[in-house]
């Protein structure tokens, strides 16, 4: 019944799919929260950068900003990302550089919103035993605006889960780019689609259900 | 008698330990502090009062820099209060604060609350912090709750461990913003009490409050204030019994007779 599987490397593609998707969550945390710290600092300078940033970033599509990494960085300003010779390397990390580059101005804007729960009196609080603005911002106000953000959060890792699938427009061997040649040379669509999109639920399901667990068990009380 | 007269200005120069020259500050179009000269001697309780919005809590939170100033100055133990940065840090860790709201740290136990400074700030060792946090915990009458997390806790409680967190800096001087406002009426002497004891501990106190009590038994003076001024400045007994300004009469005839 499953004979058109045959022959293809569907775990393999899957793989690659989680291997995105987990690089890319890394890094879209990371420069997404300094990015959300940039646009609470008292510096106007980088206030001004991350509003940029976050505005201009989530409103061009991701197709374009991976289409752009691939054909501009790699091919005409010769970015290697330490992977010279070997192609499809170069291909993996662009799609995770893109990924993280667009995924990190929602990211940021989960975070801001995170911060903005967080009452005014725990950052004074903080600042008048002497801690510092990057002190303030660590270890009062962003550990309890992630927790109050840990729901908007997977719904941001769900859709980069999905996002991935973008990275077939550069030709990274994940999920949709075997689905697609899969189509083109067996017989059934219909069943070839439902694998896959099984596939994906059987990846964002989990995500979803654990974080929303983590939600409620870390949920800062008031 | 030349000689002990200059010794003594001496003895009253350094005792001085929180002055504020013609300080002012707006907010806007509001001028919320207007020519404020105000000298607070080591080891000295003053309990400032005044109706709403006559920017008593704006003052104390100029003391520790929370808010700016438009002009004048501010020292504290003969420095002058320092910009941003390093400096503007430790100064705010010398200058307890208690807030109306505690404002403990949410996301942390009640010892790691008064820990925190100490390890982050002060440097101090873990241990040697934990330590201090108990001992300090077990002072305000906390000391069973230290795994608690704040929410847990009663108002007055909380209160406690605010006090306790702003004690654990060694602050040269501690500034309260109401800190008996927000609780009900049968926790405001448990948290009286410890202001109390910490008064005659001897520690530099600026207390806003319109507990009379507390002010009538621990405090050396009450500062009067109205519409972003110092009204009036006199013990106590004399300012309760005896007040000289209308405003002042005018205050106390509505906060007594209700
Ligand atoms: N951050 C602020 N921005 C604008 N106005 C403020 C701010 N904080 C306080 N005020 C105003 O300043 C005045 C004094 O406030 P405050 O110092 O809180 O008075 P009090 O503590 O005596 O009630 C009030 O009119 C208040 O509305
Ligand atoms: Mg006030």
């Amino acid at each position: 019944m499953f004979d058109f599987l045959e022959g293809y490397d569907v775990l393999g593609a899957f793989w690659m799919t989680v291997k995105l998707t987990v690089f890319s969550a890394v890094g879209s945390l990371i420069w997404g929260t300094l990015l959300a710290a940039m646009r609470v600092s008292p510096v106007p300078l980088m206030r001004g950068f991350g509003t940029a940033y976050v505005n201009i970033v989530r409103n061009i599509p991701l197709t374009v900003i991976i289409v752009f990494s691939s054909l501009g960085l790699a091919d005409i300003f010769g970015v290697t990302l330490g992977a010279k010779d070997d192609f499809d390397v170069l291909g993996f990390r662009l799609a995770v550089l893109s990924l993280v580059a667009y995924t990190a101005a929602f990211v940021c804007e989960s975070i801001r919103s995170g911060i903005n729960t967080v009452p005014l009196g725990q950052a004074e609080a903080a600042r008048a035993i002497g801690l510092n603005f990057s002190q303030t911002l660590r270890l009062i106000v962003l550990p309890q605006a992630f927790r109050s953000v840990i729901g908007p959060l997977a719904n941001v890792l769900i859709a980069l889960t999905k996002n991935t699938t973008v990275a077939a427009a550069i030709g990274v061997a994940e999920a949709a780019t075997l689905m697609k040649d899969m189509i083109e040379n067996e017989a059934q669509t219909l069943a070839i689609g439902a694998v896959f999109a099984l596939g994906f639920v059987i990846l964002t399901l989990p995500t979803g259900l654990i974080l929303g667990w983590l939600a409620k068990r870390l949920a800062v009380k008031r | 008698m030349t000689n002990v007269s200059v010794a003594k200005e001496d003895v009253a120069a350094t005792d001085e330990l929180v002055v504020l020259k013609s300080v002012n500050k707006h907010f806007g179009a509001l001028h919320v502090l207007q020519d404020i000269d105000l000298t607070i001697g080591r080891g000295e309780v003053v309990v400032v009062i005044g109706p709403s919005g006559s920017g008593k809590s704006t003052l104390c939170r100029t003391i520790n820099r929370l808010e700016t100033i438009d002009s004048g100055t501010i020292t504290i133990d003969g420095k002058p209060l320092p910009q941003e940065g390093k400096e503007l840090a430790r100064l705010r860790a010398d200058v307890g604060m208690v807030f109306q709201s505690f404002n403990l740290f949410a996301h942390k136990t009640v010892l790691e609350n008064v820990m925190l400074g100490q390890i982050k700030v002060r440097r101090t060792d873990k241990k040697q912090a934990e330590e201090k946090a108990r001992a300090l915990l077990d002072r305000v009458g906390v000391g069973t709750q230290a795994d608690k997390y704040p929410a847990q806790l009663s108002g007055g409680q909380q209160q406690r461990v605010a006090i306790a967190r702003a004690l654990a800096m060694g602050p040269k001087v501690m500034l309260f913003d109401e800190p008996t406002s927000a609780l009900d009426p049968e926790m405001i002497n448990e948290v009286l009490e410890v202001m109390q004891q910490l008064a005659r501990d001897g520690m530099t106190m600026v207390v806003v409050t319109h507990e009379m009590g507390f002010a009538r038994s621990a405090a050396n003076r009450v500062v009067f204030m109205a519409d972003g001024r110092i009204v009036e400045q006199a013990a106590p007994d004399q300012f309760f019994s005896n007040p000289r300004s209308d405003r002042a009469k005018d205050f106390l005839s509505k906060i007594l007779h209700h």
